[in-house]
Parts: C-alpha cells; sequence; structure tokens
C-alpha cells in the first residue's frame, strides 16, 4: 500500500543505508504473492484506503499472514504506518460492530471512532537508548488503537492524540517491529528512529557487535526542530491537546533556544 | 442551442426577472456588497467573506441569484485543473459574446460561489447568461442543489489533502452525488483517461462527453508516478494500461473486460510541448472534423484542461473554430503559469498542489523547449532559479507529506541546469531535507522561511532577463503574489482578471 507520502520512508531507508556504503535493493511486494519474508532485512507498510485495505486484510488471512509473523519472529525490522499499523493487530472493529481480523503481530486491537485525529504530532521516544528522543510527525485516523500487554509504546504524546486520544501513548514495539500513526513522512524528520530500524537490520545478520558509522545530520536535525516549534505553536491556536508540563521536560530547553536563534 | 443575450437592464439586473426580490433578499445583497467593497478597498480580494456574511442574512441566496442567469450555471470539478479549465471556457464564451458571472479569485466553496454573484451584480448592467463555477470536490453536491447547473466538467481525481477529505474514494464519490443531481437536465463532461472519473459516466445517457489524448508519443509505457487508482471499479482487478499519460492518466483497460477508457468524444492528437512557452495539438471533435490549435498555456496538463473547456463550450453553443480560436489566445489565469515582470526579472508563478500536479510543473518547468528565441527564457541555456514555497494551513493541506511523493529528483538530474533553490514558507525546513534526500547538491538550497526574504534572495540570485520559477503552495501563493503587488508589479487578482 503507498497512500500518503509514506515513500519518504523508503527513501529515507535507503539513503541512509546507501550513505554508509550499504548496497540497497527495493523488493514491492504485491496482492496474492507469496513470499519469505525472512530473506529481507527490512519491510515496511504504508496505509491505505478503506477498500485497498481489505483486499490487504484478505490477502494477509490467506497467503502472507504466517511468512510475516515467521520473519517478525525471526528478529526482521518492520516498519508499518496507519492503516499498516491496524493489520498489523489482532482485529479492527467497524462502527457497526463488525470486527475485521488483522494478522495478531502486534498486540494491539482497533476500533473505529467517530471522530477523526488530524494534526501534527510531537512524541516523546520510548525506544530503548532514544528516551532523550522526540518524535515528529502528522496523524490522521479515526480508528483507536489500545495497546496489550504484549507490546510497548513507541512513545509518549507530547502534542496531538496518539494510538487513541486518551492513554498519551502513540505506537507500538513488539521485537524490531513498529506500528506507528505518523506520517510526515516520519522518518526523514526522525533519522534516530530510520537508524534504529538500520541497526536492527544490521545487527540481526552480522551480530551484537556492529555500529553505524553518523552521518551529517545538520538538515534533519533543523527539519525535526522546526517541525517541533511548529507544532506546539499551531496546536495553540487549533486545540490540540498538549500536555505541556511533559512537552516542557522533553523540549522545553531545545524550543527556547531555537527561539532565541531566530 | 444557447444564444448570448443583447439586452439592457437596471444596475439589479440580476434580480430582476419573474419573482420579485424580498426585504431579505435586499438587504443581503447590500451587505454583501458592502463588505466586497471594504475588502477590496482594504486590498483583499474579498473571496469568501462577502458571500459568507450575505448567506447569513439570506441562505437561500445563491440558489436566488443562481435562477436569475439567463441560461444556467457550469459546474467545474475534480483536483486539478477546476481554475485553469474555468478560465479558457470563459474566454471562450466571452469571445463568443456571452456575459458571465464567474469565481476567478478561486474561491470554491458555497461563499465564493455567492461571493462571485455579489460581484456580478454590483457590476451588472444586463442580466448574467452564465456562472461558471469551479467548485470544491467536497462542496460539488451542495452547490449542484443550489445552482441546478446546465452541466458539469470533471477533470481529474488525485491524491490532494487528505486531511481534509479523508480519503480519494469518498471524494468521488461526493461528485458522483453531485452528478446524479443534475440528472437527465445537463451535459456531463468527463476525462476519458481518468478510469476514476471515467467511471462517473457509466450507465448514464447520451449527455456524457468524454474527452482524452492520443498520441503515445508523449505517453510512457510504464508508471513512474504515484498512481491512484490500480483497480477495475467493476471486478476489482488490477488496470492494465497500454501507455501512461501521468498519473494514472492513459490509455486503460480491465483485463477481465468489465471496464475500459471509453472512446473520447473530444480529443488531442499530435501533441507537442513547449516547455513553458506553450502547446499546440490537433483537436478533433466526433462529427466535426479538426483544427489545429496553438495556446500561450503550456504544458499537457493544460492539454487536457484546454479539452474540458472546449467539451464544455461545444456543449453549450460554441462553433469548434470559434472555440478554438479563443484557446490560441487565453492567457494563464491568477497564479497558474503565471508570468510577472519584476525587476527586469521575469517571475513565473507555477501553484503546487499535490503530488502529480507538482509532477506536472516540474516536468513542464524543466522541459526543453525549442530555442525560439533562446536567451532570457526559462527554456534558455542559463541555470534556473527556483523559490519553493511550502505553507501548511488550511487551505494548502496541514500535511505536507505529499512533498515525499513528488519526484524533486528530477532536480538533482544533469540536464535541470538548477542554480539556486530558496525554500521558504512554513514548511521550509522540510522542503529542504526533501531536496536532501531528492540528491540535491545542499550548497544549492537555501532555507528562508520569511516570504518577502526569500523573493529577494532568489531575485537577486537571478539574472536580470532571466525567469525566477516559483513553485508555491495555495497561502505561499498567495502572499507572494500580495508582496509583488504592493512593490507595484502586478495588480491586485480582481483587476488584472478582468477582460
Amino acid at each position: 500500500m503507498n497512500l500518503y507520502g509514506d515513500r519518504g520512508n523508503v527513501i529515507a531507508l535507503s539513503r541512509r543505508a546507501e550513505w554508509r556504503g550499504i548496497e540497497v535493493g527495493l523488493t514491492a511486494v504485491g496482492l496474492g504473492e507469496a513470499v519469505d519474508f525472512t530473506a529481507f532485512d527490512i519491510l515496511f507498510m504504508g496505509g491505505g484506503q478503506d477498500k485497498e485495505q481489505r483486499l490487504i486484510c484478505e490477502d494477509f488471512q490467506r497467503v502472507k499472514g504466517g511468512a510475516l509473523a515467521e520473519a517478525v519472529e525471526d528478529g526482521v525490522p518492520f516498519l508499518a504506518i496507519c492503516g499498516g499499523y491496524q493489520l498489523l493487530g489482532r482485529f479492527y472493529e467497524t462502527g457497526t460492530g463488525e470486527r475485521l481480523p488483522g494478522i495478531g503481530i502486534l498486540d494491539v486491537e482497533t476500533r473505529a471512532g467517530r471522530k477523526r485525529m488530524i494534526g501534527n504530532v510531537v512524541a516523546g521516544s520510548l525506544l530503548a537508548g532514544q528516551e532523550t528522543r522526540t518524535l515528529v510527525g502528522f496523524e490522521n485516523h479515526s480508528g483507536r488503537t489500545y495497546l496489550g500487554p504484549g507490546v510497548r509504546p513507541l512513545a509518549e504524546v507530547l502534542v496531538g492524540h496518539g494510538n487513541n486520544g486518551e492513554d498519551g501513548t502513540e505506537g507500538a514495539v513488539y521485537r524490531n517491529v513498529v506500528g506507528t500513526y505518523l506520517h510526515g513522512s516520519v522518518l526523514p524528520k526522525n533519522p534516530w528512529l530510520a537508524d534504529w530500524l538500520i541497526r536492527r537490520a544490521v545487527v540481526r545478520r552480522y551480530g551484537e557487535g556492529v555500529t553505524l558509522p553518523p552521518l551529517d545530520d545538520r538538515v534533519e536535525t533543523e527539519a525535526h526542530a522546526a517541525a517541533v516549534a511548529h507544532a506546539v505553536e499551531v496546536a495553540r491556536r487549533h486545540r490540540t491537546p498538549v500536555r505541556r508540563r511533559r512537552l516542557r521536560a522533553v523540549v522545553g530547553g531545545r524550543l527556547g533556544s531555537r527561539r532565541g536563534s531566530r | 442551442m444557447l444564444h448570448p443575450s443583447s439586452s439592457v437592464s437596471s444596475g439589479w439586473g440580476l434580480l430582476t426577472g419573474a419573482v420579485l426580490p424580498t426585504v431579505r433578499d435586499l438587504l443581503a445583497l447590500w451587505a454583501g456588497r458592502a463588505v466586497l467593497k471594504l475588502s477590496r478597498r482594504l486590498g483583499h480580494g474579498g473571496s469568501s467573506l462577502p458571500g459568507r456574511v450575505a448567506l447569513r442574512i439570506q441562505p437561500a441566496l445563491l440558489r436566488r441569484l443562481a435562477g436569475k442567469l439567463r441560461w444556467g450555471s457550469v459546474v467545474i470539478t475534480g483536483t486539478n485543473g477546476k481554475t485553469t479549465t474555468a478560465r479558457l471556457l470563459s474566454t471562450i464564451l466571452q469571445d463568443a459574446g456571452y456575459r458571465l458571472v464567474h469565481n476567478r479569485s478561486g474561491a470554491n466553496l458555497k461563499e465564493g460561489l455567492t461571493s462571485a454573484f455579489l460581484d456580478d451584480a454590483a457590476a451588472a448592467r444586463r442580466r448574467a447568461d452564465i456562472a461558471l463555477m469551479e467548485v470544491d470536490e467536497a462542496t460539488v453536491p451542495e452547490a449542484v442543489r443550489e445552482l441546478r447547473p446546465l452541466g458539469i466538467v470533471v477533470t481529474n481525481f488525485f491524491r490532494d489533502q487528505l486531511d481534509r477529505y479523508g480519503e480519494l474514494d469518498t471524494t468521488v464519490s461526493l461528485v458522483g452525488r453531485g452528478i446524479d443531481a443534475v440528472g437527465g437536465r445537463g451535459f456531463v463532461v468527463l476525462n476519458a483517461d481518468d478510469p476514476l472519473v471515467a467511471a462517473l459516466g457509466r450507465g448514464r445517457g447520451e449527455r456524457v462527453v468524454f474527452y482524452g489524448i492520443e498520441d503515445d508519443r508523449c505517453g510512457k509505457r510504464t508508471m513512474t508516478q504515484t498512481r491512484e487508482q490500480r483497480h477495475c471499479l467493476a471486478c476489482g482487478r488490477e488496470l492494465d494500461y497500454s501507455v501512461f499519460y501521468y498519473g494514472h492518466l492513459g490509455r486503460y483497460a480491465c483485463p477481465g473486460g468489465d471496464f475500459r477508457r471509453p472512446a473520447p468524444d473530444v480529443r488531442a492528437g499530435a501533441v507537442r510541448l513547449g516547455g513553458v512557452r506553450g502547446a499546440s495539438f490537433t483537436l478533433s471533435v466526433r462529427g466535426e472534423g479538426e483544427v489545429r490549435v496553438a495556446m500561450p498555456v503550456p504544458g499537457l496538463y493544460n492539454v487536457y484542461n484546454a479539452l474540458a473547456a472546449l467539451a464544455a463550450a461545444l456543449e453549450l453553443g460554441v462553433p469548434l473554430s470559434r472555440a478554438a480560436a479563443s484557446l490560441e489566445r487565453a492567457g494563464a489565469s491568477f497564479g497558474r503559469m503565471e508570468v510577472i515582470p519584476v525587476e527586469e526579472r521575469n517571475v513565473l508563478l507555477a501553484l503546487v498542489k499535490n503530488p502529480t500536479g507538482f509532477n506536472q510543473v516540474l516536468e513542464t518547468l524543466l522541459g526543453d523547449a525549442p530555442a525560439a528565441d533562446g536567451a532570457g527564457e526559462a527554456g534558455g541555456e542559463g541555470p534556473r532559479n527556483f523559490l519553493i514555497a511550502i505553507n501548511d494551513r488550511y487551505a494548502d493541506g496541514t500535511d505536507i507529506s505529499w512533498l515525499w511523493d513528488v519526484d524533486f529528483e528530477l532536480l538533482a538530474e544533469r540536464g535541470a541546469r538548477v542554480g539556486e533553490i530558496v525554500v521558504s514558507g512554513l514548511r521550509a525546513h522540510d522542503m529542504a531535507l526533501r531536496l536532501k534526500y531528492a540528491g540535491v547538491p545542499e550548497a544549492c538550497v537555501r532555507v528562508v522561511p520569511g516570504l518577502s526574504e526569500a523573493l529577494d534572495r532568489a531575485l537577486t540570485a537571478t539574472a536580470r532577463g532571466e525567469t525566477l520559477l516559483v513553485t508555491p503552495t495555495y497561502t505561499a501563493m498567495l502572499e507572494l503574489r500580495d508582496i509583488i503587488s504592493r512593490r507595484g508589479y502586478a495588480p491586485p487578482f480582481w483587476e488584472a482578471e478582468k477582460t
């Protein structure tokens, strides 16, 4: 599925690997194809429209579900955005109570909501080793996703709604699988998340000792900081939920210095 | 056939007729026009506020004003090309002698449509013949209810501002509902090359007119850009394409035989694209013969817009040769490949709203124009300087994810001859990041968030006599045009577009 500028994630993963001298090959996987997903280093799935999502849902039930689960247990890094994230969960419950089964890789469930949650998101990362980082992106979903005990949240929401607009979580992580509602595209502006996926891929192949050479991320860091400041400012005008105290604790200092430098 | 009016009536032209105006009508008109005058005096276009005020007083005002038209309205909708199609059609109809109401500012929600009527009522010496209304896709059902149009034109459906509409399927079904409401009363002009649009014509009567391009040389065998529609709407199978013109526009058929591209009634062959200088094509109309058209409006996407305008004009009774002749002198519309001389340079404003539109603009700007007069044009030999201005206000789309679906990689190719790219607007840094990942050298990119400063910087980088290529999102385009007109180089649009 490729709706909604999620192509930026593929571009970011490819470039950031190539800039480090890692060759990248891309394979698009179509409907009905049986694939051995353990042969890949990173898997990516974007969101789709309802109609496409139903087609893919059937395909997952019939063809790909087992192979995907096997790859995930084998430690293949997997990024799923929005509709893709929902599909990895246990089910999606529609407004009429009908349950569309997901493939159950992530212990999450999604229920249709009446209000669409749209807007910029700033979230504090909860990924191991990245607790000082923020994630910034754009959410646009009416489904509300609730996490079970089998997954950890990807981040705590500082600006925006996140998984369900209630519990302050955004996204879910299980093994090397990351599910998130963040568009933007999410990876270019949050290069540390892109690098987390690339590193997990390299480690899976060559073992824990490997480190990724750092890149010149000035443009990325500036875009990230500008997006955070912009999200906070727009939220102020649009009454988007903002957890002010946590926001100040996580990004407050950086916001201040940015404003001063302008 | 319809004929232009010749009768002359008083300044209340729009409200003379069988039904007498009520006090509420007059009050709404008076208030709306007062707001319009005031906002013009303050230097604003007054595109939707006057309509909003007038509708507050008389909610049925749009319906009542539309009912006074001599012939009726034409609704133009679709993701891209609404404004240019309406502009081209207005040129053709005005040349043919029709007096028009036209929301030429591009304000295309109900308030904007009403404002266009208010603007006309202010200047009216005689009753208008036809209202040309470009209408936002989501507003089509309501607009059709209020306007009861003579006809509806649908250009294309691409991914656009999903933060606002939700999903493309929703947009398509809204427009479909609008067409249903037109019913058998009016004509429907549809793009045969867009399966999402063409499918709207299935099972409808003879008043459906299809238009399309038939020239394999200006198409591609494979799809390079983001495709919106992959599956047959009848059976769900992936459509086979024998040629792609751009995006998902092309010659397609369902492998199961359930659905195929309809044969167009109005078509363009032997298409020649001349970079930013214009385009020409051989126009054939079923039952009416052929004519060669050379128009100053550039780009393959504008060939589609011209076909849409021509198809509607023919339905309204304009003879083919006259309609084609009008196209030859039709200029670009407000902010759409509009060229404004500024400080001994040319500023070319090309509005961008979504990936497909942006890709078409890039291909046109980078297109190889035949070197007719050589230097000084964007198609000349000098470096091309860009100003890319990205805002994320409501009218721009609040999600800028779509930038990642635009093929900015084209700018990194050697033949692009890119000089400096100034990036600006509320999301300037996102744009800079996109260019980095497209492979554009960082030294070519300069981030200047303020639009006025960005314009200064970009003009400085552009040599005298050269063209600065400006690609702004909607609100950035309005702001830039405002900055340019404040500096005395361009009249505001409500004066610029009066012919």
